[in-house]
Order: C-alpha cells, then sequence, then structure tokens
C-alpha cells in the first residue's frame, strides 16, 4: 500500500486550515480558496505532490486540473520537490547595476549549479524584481529576503545553510 | 528603512521609529481618529471628500480614487468587495513593502474609512507571494485591529461589520493588474479579464469591487484628519497630496523618499537630502521615471516634476514611483534586454502580441547585445514592439491589458532616445562596453 500523504499532525493542521480558508470566502465560492490552499499543502509538504492536489481540489469542490492549472501558472508553487534550501536571485535592472549578474555567476560556481537547476540541498533560480531595488543586490532563501549582499555577507550566509 | 523629505512627511512619518507597526505607536499618533470622524458621516459625503482632496490611485495609473469610489452602483442587491493591490511587482518599486512592514495600520484604517463609504463588509488584501515578512506584520497588525474592535462584528462599536483577510499570490506580476488579482482571488490562473464592465461594476465573484493600491489607502485618513482642502493643497490642481518614490539604480543614496507633486526628477537623483548624486565622473545617462514600463528619459529631460501630468507632457508616466537611474558607462541595450526579458517571462500568455511579441524582443536584443546583430534588426525590433503596442501616445496597446503596453514602451523610447548605442552595437558587432555594461556599481565584490 502507498504510503499516506500526510502524518496524522500534518493531516490536523491541514484539515483545520483548509476549513480556516474556506470560511473567509462565500459559501458558494470554496474554489476561491485555490491559492491559500496550495500554500498550505506545500507549507505541510515542501511541495506540491498531486496527491495533495487531487485533495485540495476535493475539498474546494473543484476538478484536480483546475488545482494544476493554477499551481502550474504560479512560479512559487512547486511541482517536483525543491531543495532544502530555495536561493531566488533577483537580476532584473536595479539589481543587476548594482552587480547581481555577477552575483549569480558567483553561486553558480559556488553551488555547482547553474540557475534553473536543484540538487538535494540547493534549488538556485533567477527570479524577478523582489522590491529590494534599494537595497540591491539582493536574493531570497526560502522566501526570505536578504540584501545589500557583498560578496562577504553573502559567504557568510551560505555558511549558514547547512 | 527612514524615508525622509523636505517637509513633514506624511506616509512614512513614523518609519524608523520603535515599533513604528504596532496599533499602540499608531494610536499614540493620532491614528484612527479619522474613522472615528467617517463613521459619523454620510457615504456619500466621505466620497465627495476624496474626490476634492485631488487624491490619485498610487498603483501605477493615476486614476482619480474619489472618482473611481463613486463608480460603485448604490443600489446593487449584490454584496461589494474593497480589494488590496499589494503585489507590488514592477521593477524599481518598493514602496508599498515599507508601508505593510513599518505602519500597516495607515493602510488598515484607509481599508476600513473606503469600506464605510462603499458599503464594503469584506476586503481582502492581497499581497505579492514574495512578501513573507510584510504579510506577517500585516496579519500581526489585522488581529490587532480585530481584538480592538475595529475590524469584526462592530467596527468601533457602529453597527457595521468589517472583515478583512489577506491573501498572498505566488508569483506572478500579472497579478498587480487589477482584473488578473480579481482572477486570482477567484483562485484562479491571473488572465486578465476585457474591460468594460469595470471591477467597480462587476468584479470579484461578479460583485461591485473597489481595487486600491496600498498606498492610496494609506492616504485616506490624513484627507479625514487634516481636510480635504488641505491635502489638496499639497499638491497640484489635478494631484493632491504626497508620494512616495522609489529611487534605485546607479544613485549614491537609493531608498524610498516622500516627495511633493513639485519634486523634479533632477531634485530627487542629485539633491543632499534625497540621492546625493552619482559616484564621482559619472553623469546620468537615462532614468526611468515610474516603473520599468514608463518610457526612458534622457539626461537632459530630468527637469521635470515627478507628477502625474507633467510626465504625461513628456510621453512618459509617473506610473508606481519607481525611479531608475543608468549611468554614463552603462550599456542601454543591455538594461533594455533585461527589461524585456522581465515582460517576456511575466506574460500571461492570454493575447497573441504579447505573449509571441515579447520573447521576440528578448531574442533579438540579445542578439544585438551579443555583436550578432544586422542593421534590419532594428526595424524588425521597432515593428516588433508597435504589433504589441504602438508609441506616442501611451495606450493604445493591441492586448487585454496593459502589460503589453508595458512592455513594448521601454524599447520604443530606448530605440529613440539611444539608437546610436544600438546602431554601434551591430556596427563593431560587439558589445562597447564590453564585460562591464552595467555602470558604476555593475561590479559586485
Amino acid at each position: 500500500m502507498a504510503e499516506p500523504l500526510f502524518t496524522s499532525e500534518e493531516q490536523k493542521k491541514f484539515d483545520a486550515g483548509i476549513a480556516e480558508i474556506i470560511s473567509h470566502y462565500p459559501p458558494d465560492r470554496k474554489s476561491a480558496g485555490m491559492l491559500p490552499a496550495l500554500r498550505l499543502l506545500q507549507d505541510l509538504k515542501g511541495w506540491l505532490p498531486p496527491e495533495g492536489m487531487r485533495l485540495v481540489a476535493k475539498h474546494l469542490e473543484v476538478t484536480p486540473e483546475r488545482a494544476y492549472e493554477v499551481a502550474s501558472f504560479y512560479v512559487m508553487y512547486h511541482l517536483k520537490k525543491p531543495g532544502k534550501y530555495v536561493i531566488d536571485v533577483c537580476t532584473n535592472l536595479s539589481c543587476a547595476l548594482w552587480g547581481a549578474e555577477k552575483m549569480l555567476a558567483y553561486l553558480e560556481e559556488k553551488l555547482g549549479l547553474t540557475a534553473g537547476e536543484a540538487n538535494e540541498k540547493f534549488t538556485l533560480r533567477e527570479t524577478e524584481c523582489l522590491a529590494s531595488c534599494g537595497t540591491a543586490p539582493c536574493l531570497q532563501v526560502n522566501e526570505e529576503h536578504h540584501e545589500n549582499l557583498t560578496k562577504a555577507k553573502l559567504d557568510e550566509l551560505l555558511a549558514k545553510l547547512t | 528603512m527612514a524615508a525622509t523629505s523636505a517637509f513633514e512627511p506624511i506616509i512614512s512619518g513614523a518609519w524608523g521609529k520603535p515599533q513604528s507597526w504596532t496599533l499602540d505607536s499608531y494610536r499614540k499618533r493620532g491614528g484612527y481618529e479619522a474613522l472615528k470622524k467617517v463613521l459619523e458621516m454620510a457615504p456619500a459625503a466621505i466620497i465627495d471628500e476624496v474626490k476634492k482632496s485631488n487624491l490619485r490611485g498610487r498603483g501605477g495609473a493615476g486614476f482619480p480614487t474619489g472618482l473611481k469610489w463613486s463608480f460603485v452602483p448604490k443600489d446593487s442587491p449584490k454584496p461589494k468587495y474593497l480589494a488590496v493591490n499589494a503585489d507590488e511587482s514592477e521593477p524599481g518599486t518598493f514602496k508599498d513593502r515599507y508601508i505593510l512592514e513599518l505602519d500597516p495600520h495607515m493602510m488598515l484604517e484607509g481599508i476600513a474609512i473606503a469600506s464605510y463609504a462603499l458599503g464594503v463588509h469584506t476586503c481582502y488584501v492581497y499581497i505579492r507571494g514574495e512578501f513573507k515578512f510584510p504579510t506577517e506584520r500585516c496579519q500581526a497588525a489585522i488581529d490587532e485591529a480585530y481584538k480592538a474592535g475595529i475590524f469584526g462584528k462592530k467596527v468601533l462599536g457602529k453597527d457595521f461589520e468589517l472583515n478583512c483577510y489577506i491573501v498572498r499570490g505566488a508569483g506572478a506580476y500579472i497579478c498587480g493588474e487589477e482584473t488578473a488579482l480579481l482572477e486570482s482571488l477567484e483562485g484562479k490562473k491571473g488572465w486578465p479579464r476585457l474591460k468594460p464592465p469595470f471591477p467597480a461594476v462587476v468584479g470579484l465573484f461578479g460583485s461591485p469591487t473597489v481595487v486600491n493600491n496600498v498606498e492610496t489607502l494609506a492616504s485616506v485618513p490624513h484627507i479625514f484628519s487634516r481636510g480635504s482642502d488641505w491635502y489638496a493643497k499639497l499638491g497640484t490642481d489635478k494631484s493632491g497630496g504626497t508620494r512616495l518614490v522609489c529611487l534605485s539604480g546607479t544613485v549614491n543614496r537609493p531608498g524610498v523618499y516622500e516627495v511633493d507633486m513639485f519634486t523634479t526628477v533632477s531634485d530627487l537623483i542629485f539633491s543632499d537630502k534625497f540621492g546625493k548624486g552619482l559616484p564621482a565622473g559619472r553623469k546620468v545617462k537615462a532614468v526611468i521615471p515610474g516603473g520599468s514600463s514608463a518610457p526612458v528619459l534622457g539626461a537632459d529631460e530630468l527637469d521635470v516634476a515627478l507628477e502625474f501630468e507633467a510626465l504625461k507632457v513628456k510621453q512618459t508616466m509617473a506610473g508606481s514611483g519607481g525611479v531608475i537611474v543608468m549611468d554614463d558607462s552603462s550599456c542601454m541595450v543591455r538594461c533594455l534586454w533585461r527589461v524585456a526579458r522581465f515582460y517576456a517571462e511575466e506574460s500571461c500568455g492570454q493575447c497573441t502580441p504579447c505573449r509571441e511579441g515579447t520573447p521576440w524582443q528578448t531574442r533579438l536584443l540579445r542578439k544585438i547585445e551579443e555583436g550578432r546583430g544586422v542593421p534590419s534588426d532594428l526595424e524588425l525590433l521597432s515593428n516588433v514592439a508597435s504589433s504589441i503596442a504602438p508609441y506616442p501616445p501611451i495606450g493604445l496597446g493591441n492586448t487585454i491589458c496593459a502589460l503589453g503596453d508595458a512592455a513594448a514602451l521601454p524599447t520604443h523610447s530606448f530605440l529613440m532616445r539611444y539608437r546610436a548605442e544600438f546602431e554601434a552595437h551591430i556596427h563593431e558587432k560587439r558589445c562597447p562596453f564590453g564585460d562591464k555594461p552595467w555602470g558604476a556599481f555593475g561590479d559586485w565584490s
């Protein structure tokens, strides 16, 4: 038999989370909760396993295709299991004017990954403007901002990601 | 982040002060007193005051806020909604983030005032997915507001119910477009809707909906605490109040600054109160005045106020307040390529001119930047941009939403102003800036 999707602890959190999400919308508009529900699933599992998306769809009373359509449209949803640390580097104009391309090249060399690739420990991606243009260059590690990055600061940060 | 300004700041006054994000701090500064006043007023009178204040939307389009509110039908049997656009994603823009982080109650008071005026009982704050920390701060403020009886069954004791929920996006620039935002709030992919009907009539769940930007709503309480006349008089006769501008790129002191409607692009870059100029020996080559979609200004065009009408005269726009400075040692082809790539990545794929045209622009620019361009590429690039949206004037795009315009305007304006630089790339078969295309601060260490 396949392993269950959730542990009993996760199941409790999922059920409570879904109930809370649905309560924010009109009773006939449960499907509006798709984005928060997918985020709930991802927070619990680290990504969006297909059986999880089917479960979300069932709770929101839509087809599984609808969950997949939404999950594949937005870049922050992981359709595959990412590395333990997801590093998103902004290379848009304001950051590029403060050296973002060189910072990305340094990261690629240091992690042995090209932007867009992943291993068990790291997913390295280029991302779009993170609204840190005044504190460039910047990146996110698992959705936390790190700004005004110098080589020294970046090395210090990477050393913490064990 | 502490913003500075030439006068008493309205929006950013508490930034940098201890615990500025708490209800306690906000109340000590007179917070929620405007809401008390408003709850004694007739809704129509509230909307009139906002009209008189000349407040214009701070999200990008600059539409008069009071007028937008007045489009909501009064006799609709459907529930009405307020959707707050906190999907701040326009490259070069980073102001709403600091309102959410440093003074969220100012926006929440604006939400309560708007909701009461419009007869809204449910408000959704749509925050971009990448804003984890701003979301946490904003949620904590909402929780405080519920506890203090500002939100919930009775707003400040009045028989008026208001609920406020945060919805986090998940990484899609297009969801800052108001109808895509509504689609996303309905739990769908962010595909913009055809307008009309406008959201004020058919918005969220088919109901009348007002979509307002974070800074717009944070401006609203001041109109009632100090009067719409006072607010209007701070600005020009068409645009009241102050605004936050975001200065980035090659300047000595990037940051968010609260300015009046008379501050020029040049003041912002060079004044000691703001950007403190460029590094020694460098001169301005180009400035994007209102987020990366705004047509670029040349070095000789900086004596223009950072205000909607003034920038319109220059055939560009005040947009979202993102001012990006490029110095004389930066490569215009490379800069435009970055911008073009962004719009190609973020095109939602719904309309053919944008879906096909934005990657085409990007490929052509890369080809030119890498020294593989041929003379006819410039004509082709211009044609591709024109088939997405011609220019000037702004706003004639061939697509459902303004992302098409946003993607084409930079191309048109860079080609117009810096054509010689594009030609040099083609003629020399290389980038004249070699491996240093990013100007004075481009060398990272």
